[in-house]
Formats: structure tokens, C-alpha cells, sequence
């Protein structure tokens, strides 16, 4: 039984989405996340414990390995949507609250920078991980950000930029932030950033890869068992 | 005037200019605000920024377009813009440069991902082709496509600049270090990736921008001669890892520290040597004296 929450895993980590796709080669023809996440609900194995020991599994080791430079964002990428498309199943039990997601998790590039390949993989994993997340996408203004967190109550925020002329925008939707929300928890992210730049602003994690950013995400989530 | 391929071929060391953007920044562009937009709406204070490059005896003058893609400009509303933004980019670059300088049209990352099916490979050629071939109309000698992670991207770029215009065509990457000896952009490509397959395109020069700084530019560029003996190399690397200070980003390293690395640089075998992001005039100055110094070495056998 627990055979079926591994292929489910190893689907994800080596980013094999559904029978028809063509990725990894050697798993050609083979079900992917998306059929074996199908097989196991139809076995009654509940949505909590496909999350937490196939995908989050999966996801653990693609994090882990890309941390260690062992994978890139391509490989990361096929992960992330193997994921996403196995997530949709899950979906229905979520919304009627069958199952339960750790929280919400608010996400976007900071105002004047365009670039969010860092900021999807990061939202991709965190979703992975049990995570509602809302990706407010690139460039986002201060008061984006802040409307948001209003709407969710009880939500983290995670920021990215990659440009070095936009690490002080991120500072001053960090300030903003925190003077609204004295209680927030803001992770950063990107290029440029780094733990040192993320205390001098005043933010509360500095995620070098998505996965420290789940592990942090981990320790502050509270009344989520398992 | 002269190739760029020629000068370096037969021995001679260029300098190529440092950050537009953090000039332009404080120059008073402001986040949220459309960089390439200032050529049409402020083209003194970019021409302002070219100028100092040449004064700082910078060989070759970029021009304000890195992010002038049809993609990237979508997001501000300018996409019906593109050929005039990049045309008058590299115009004013033209007028700065005068005719002993190269004017090097910078084209950089289009912001979409082929593997995501964000973008199609046919379109991503054909946005590179349009700015590239307004880049040249503009007066460009050159075209840099920089900052590059994807391979196929860059491929595409390369082509489309080397298909459709008479420009000589540059590409760098930006790696970071992966282990001993070991160097991957953020989509996994190796200096001897790049080499492989841009080479085999027919890009003029290869090389390295922006990463964490000088000092790590020196193991790229080893990589890179390693696969390939000849290739002329072009590094910009970052003033350093920025850190914040005061409620400023601050570039670390000086014009002194940048000054210090360009002869492990040149010995690592670079041929052109500028700057990328939190770089001044100041920095290409000071880069400039030591490659002249080199040159003269040259000329008069003191040098390897």
C-alpha cells in the first residue's frame, strides 16, 4: 500500500507528469503523479496522506537535491508541474474541508522587477507542501500586497526580486507591511538578497532555495498534525 | 573601423562599459518605470550615462535595451514600441560613441520560459530578430545578448541577431559557482555547454556577466578557454554581492578591488573586460588603466 504513495513521490521527483508525457524518457509510457494520485484515492488512502507522504515527499527530495545543485529549474520545473496536475484531485476535498492546508501563503515579485521564475518555483513548492497559495504575480505594489494580507488573515508573505535596483523596493513593502501587520512573517528571496539584506529590512526568513523556504514555513505553521 | 574580433584576435585587450541600470537609477529612474522608455522620454540623461563610459575609456558602449523585447515591454504597455525604443537606444549610443568606439545593442532575457510553453520557440526568435535588426538600424556595431540562463534562449537570439543583421554577436551567461571547478546557470548549462552550442551558431565572442562578483569570474572564464582555445571572451561582472545599507543598496567592491582581478582575468584568457550591475564610470576607469597597461606589456613583449 504504501508502494502507491512512493510512485506517487518518485513521479514528482523525477518530474513524470502523466502517461503521455515524454519526460523522463526512461519513464516512458508509464503512469505518472496524475494517474497514480487517481489509483490511490480510488483506494481510500485520504488526500492528507497522499499529500504529506507523496507529494510532499517527492517535493522534500526535488528541493534537497536542488539545494545541492544536483538538479535546476528545468528538472524543478517538471516536479513542480507533475505537482500541480496530481494537486488537482486533491482539490475538491480541500474546498469542502475534508482535508485541511497548512495555510495561506501570499506570494509576488516586488514592485519594478519582471522576473518570476524564482517566485513560481518557490510558490510551487510551497504549494506542494500543503500550502494555499496566492501568486499576486510580478511587479507587485506595496498595497497589492497589503490588501491581500487584509483578505487572509493569519497568512505569510513571501517576497522576491531578482534585480539589484529593486532590493529597496522590497524593503519598503517590508516596512510597510510589518507597520500594518506587526505579527506578519515575511520570507524573501532572489539573486541579489541575502540573510544579511533580509534582518537590515526588518523581514523574517531569508530563503536561499525554495526548500528552506518550506522548512521555515514548516516550523511556524501550527495546528497542522502530521 | 575595425572589427572587434579583429582587434582581439590580433592581440589587443578591450573594455567594454559598466551598469546602465543602477546609473539610470540614479540618474532618477523610478521602480515601476520603463527603463528603455527613457530614450524617447529623457535620451539626454541616457546619453548623459554613454558618454561617461567613453570618457571613462570604455571601448564599447552598450545602449539603454536590455529589457527592450517585445515581451518585456508588453508589461508596460509598449510592445507597439519596440523597434522605436531599441532604434533610439542605440542612436543615442551612436552619438556618444562616436566612430572610434563600438556601439554594442543590448539585447537580454525575454522573461518567458520555452520548457513552460510560455513562449514558442518561433516566437521567441522573432522578437529577438525585431530589436536586434532595430538595434543595427539604430547604429549598433554589435550585439550583446547577455545575462542569459537557458541555453535554447540564448541559441535562439544568437541566431536570430547573426540571421538577420550584419551585426558581430556577443552572448554571455551568468553562472554561479556549483562546486569545485564547477560553474551552472540557474537552468543547469556549463561554460562548456555554452560553448558547445553557441559556437557552433557562430557567435563571435562568448563570455560571462553580472554573478557574485569579479573574483569568481576568473574559474568562468577558465571553463570556457578550456573548451575552446580561441574563442575571444567578454566578462561584466557585478561590483560584488550588494548589500544594504542605510536604506541604500550599496555595491561593494571598488574600483581599486575590479582593477585588481582583470589580470588573473586576462591570464584566464578575456580579451574584454567591463563591468554589469553597481558598476560607475569610476570602476571602468580604473579597469581601463590596468588594460591599457596590459596592452602596452604586450606591445613590448613584457607580457607572457
Amino acid at each position: 500500500m504504501e508502494h502507491l504513495l512512493e510512485q506517487i513521490a518518485h513521479c514528482i521527483e523525477f518530474g513524470k507528469v502523466n502517461q503521455a508525457s515524454p519526460y523522463p524518457p526512461e519513464m516512458k509510457g508509464q503512469p505518472g503523479a496524475d494517474e497514480w494520485t487517481l489509483t490511490a484515492l480510488q483506494q481510500g488512502f485520504s488526500p492528507e496522506d497522499i499529500l504529506q507522504h507523496g507529494f510532499i515527499r517527492g517535493m522534500d527530495r526535488v528541493g534537497e537535491k536542488f539545494a545541492a545543485h544536483q538538479i535546476f529549474v528545468p528538472q524543478m520545473l517538471l516536479s513542480a508541474k507533475a505537482m500541480t496536475t496530481a494537486m488537482r484531485h486533491l482539490q475538491p476535498f480541500f474546498q469542502s474541508g475534508e482535508a485541511k492546508k497548512r495555510g495561506t501563503f501570499v506570494i509576488g515579485t516586488v514592485a519594478g522587477d519582471l522576473h518570476e521564475i524564482g517566485k513560481n518555483l518557490a510558490g510551487m513548492m510551497i504549494a506542494g507542501n500543503g500550502w494555499d497559495v496566492i501568486d499576486l504575480g510580478k511587479d507587485v505594489k506595496t498595497e497589492r500586497f497589503a490588501e491581500t494580507v487584509r483578505q487572509h488573515p493569519g497568512c505569510a508573505v513571501g517576497l522576491s526580486a531578482l534585480l539589484t535596483t529593486t532590493m529597496e523596493n522590497m524593503a519598503d513593502t517590508v516596512n510597510a507591511l510589518k507597520r500594518e501587520f506587526p505579527m506578519l512573517k515575511i520570507l524573501i528571496g532572489g539573486a541579489p538578497v541575502n540573510a544579511a539584506f533580509c534582518t537590515e529590512i526588518g523581514a523574517d526568513f531569508y530563503a536561499a532555495n525554495p526548500q528552506t523556504a518550506v522548512q521555515y514555513l514548516k516550523e511556524i505553521s501550527v495546528g497542522w498534525s502530521k | 573601423m575595425k572589427r572587434i574580433t579583429d582587434l582581439v584576435t590580433a592581440g589587443h585587450l578591450l573594455v567594454a562599459d559598466g551598469a546602465w541600470g543602477t546609473m539610470l537609477q540614479a540618474a532618477g529612474l523610478k521602480g515601476g518605470e520603463c527603463p528603455e522608455l527613457w530614450n524617447a522620454t529623457h535620451p539626454d540623461e541616457v546619453l548623459a550615462i554613454a558618454k561617461s563610459y567613453v570618457d571613462a575609456g570604455a571601448n564599447l558602449i552598450e545602449t539603454n535595451s536590455f529589457g527592450g523585447n517585445r515581451f518585456k515591454l508588453a508589461h508596460y504597455g509598449l510592445a507597439d514600441r519596440t523597434v522605436e525604443l531599441n532604434r533610439a537606444a542605440a542612436q543615442i549610443s551612436r552619438n556618444a560613441a562616436g566612430d572610434d568606439h563600438f556601439v554594442m545593442g543590448s539585447i537580454g532575457p525575454s522573461g518567458k520560459l520555452l520548457l513552460m510553453e510560455e513562449v514558442t520557440p518561433e516566437g521567441l526568435y522573432e522578437a529577438f530578430a525585431e530589436q536586434a535588426v532595430a538595434l543595427e538600424a539604430g547604429g549598433a556595431d554589435a550585439l550583446v545578448i547577455e545575462t542569459m540562463s537557458d541555453l535554447e534562449e540564448a541559441l535562439l537570439a544568437v541566431k536570430a541577431a547573426k540571421e538577420n543583421t550584419r551585426c558581430e554577436v556577443l552572448c554571455t551567461m551568468t553562472f554561479e559557482k556549483t562546486g569545485e571547478d564547477s560553474y551552472h546557470t540557474i537552468m543547469g548549462i556549463s561554460p562548456a555547454d555554452m560553448v558547445a552550442a553557441l559556437g557552433q551558431a557562430g557567435v563571435d565572442v562568448l563570455g560571462t556577466n553580472c554573478g557574485n562578483g569579479i573574483q569568481e569570474m576568473a574559474g568562468i572564464v577558465r571553463e570556457i578557454r578550456k573548451a575552446d582555445p580561441l574563442v575571444p571572451i567578454l566578462v561584466q561582472a557585478n561590483a560584488g554581492i550588494p548589500v544594504y545599507q542605510k536604506g541604500k543598496t550599496v555595491f561593494p567592491d571598488t574600483p581599486e578591488t575590479m582593477a585588481s582581478a582583470v589580470e588573473a582575468l586576462v591570464l584566464a584568457g578575456a580579451h574584454i573586460v567591463g563591468g554589469c550591475c553597481g558598476t560607475n564610470p569610476g570602476h571602468i576607469r580604473r579597469i581601463a588603466r590596468v588594460v591599457e597597461s596590459i596592452n602596452e606589456r604586450k606591445k613590448a613583449g613584457e607580457w607572457n
